[in-house]
């Protein structure tokens, strides 16, 4: 006979951890908001060279993953095996479609001389450096985040495969989803705050 | 409360077992996506000084629902639900104070 699992304790553990990362990009959060407070104009400029529609592809891609991941719970707790596996498979190709879109993004900066210590930002205002210096930190910080998320998705789906995890024993597809959607919530604010907000 | 939340739970037998239907998560979706097109929507309109709490208002409405439902805040204990209410007032007071200090420097 196992030892019973502490469900709740568990879960709480999983949130702890959580809190800390939601205090990190609260603290990236303050820094945007300090220097778009101090450099408005500098900051639309930048705002401009970002493309509304990608972050709007990213964000939806985002929001239906989390809606997988979500249903793939309930898909273990009504033991559809197949389907949460399904679920799971679609969450990690949101993921990955997510990065690519990211990788064509940064792309595009990059082509537009936008880039860390590149000429055309040593040269702007500062303000518009400084936006840059940002933008790449926080989406990179996110999309470091997803890859993450990604990796505890995989390892979830795995256990699933084995029969690790059932519907008596989920705690770390919970978990992992509790991750999955912070990632979700983090972008939920770097969207608005990076693509929408600046003109 | 109980039976509210059976409304949408298909079984809730258990304090920590609550089962959201499928249905019920594709309305969630439907509303962030909703959510989202307004949020997109509106910011092709220069609202002056309101375009920021605008988009943090429909930001902190998405996250709400992501919360709630999609992290089962709502059908968590006290411990959880205390606790990250407290972190949220930590993060409060960051960002304010920091600002006031800031804005008013």
């Amino acid at each position: 006979m196992q030892k019973p699992i502490d469900k709740t304790g568990v879960k709480i553990g999983m949130w702890i951890f959580l809190y800390s990362e939601i205090i990190l990009f609260g603290g990236l959060f303050v820094l945007y908001a300090v220097y778009f407070h101090n450099f408005p104009e500098d900051f639309a400029e930048g705002g401009k060279e970002l493309n509304r529609i990608f972050g709007t592809a990213n964000t939806l891609v985002l929001l239906i993953s989390s809606f997988t991941v979500a249903a793939s719970i309930t898909a273990i707790q009504l033991r559809k095996k197949g389907l949460a596996i399904a679920l799971l498979l679609f969450s990690l190709l949101c993921g990955l479609t997510f990065l690519i879109n990211k990788y064509f993004e940064w792309g595009a900066k990059f082509h537009h001389d936008l880039y860390p210590n590149s000429e055309r930002l040593l040269e702007s205002a500062p303000g518009f450096n400084i936006f840059f210096g940002l933008y790449y930190t926080i989406t990179g910080l996110h999309g470091i985040h997803v890859i993450i998320g990604m990796v505890l998705l995989s390892i979830s789906l795995v256990l699933i495969m084995l029969d690790k995890i059932s519907d008596q024993r989920y705690a770390m597809l919970e978990n992992s989803g509790l991750y999955w959607h912070l990632v979700d919530l983090i972008w939920i604010f770097v969207f608005p705050l990076f693509y929408l907000v600046l003109k | 409360m109980t039976d509210h939340q059976n409304d949408h739970a298909l079984t809730a037998d258990h304090e920590e077992e609550h089962i959201l239907s499928y249905g019920f998560l594709a309305q969630v979706l439907g509303g962030l996506i909703l959510l989202t097109a307004i949020t997109v929507g509106v910011s092709y309109i220069d609202w002056g000084f309101l375009n920021v709490p605008i988009a943090l208002f429909v930001a902190s409405s998405k996250a709400t629902l992501v919360l709630l439902f999609f992290m089962h805040v709502k059908y968590e204990g006290l411990v959880i639900k205390v606790s990250f209410i407290s972190t949220m007032l930590v993060l409060a007071i960051l960002i304010s104070f920091t600002f006031w200090d800031v804005a008013f420097r």
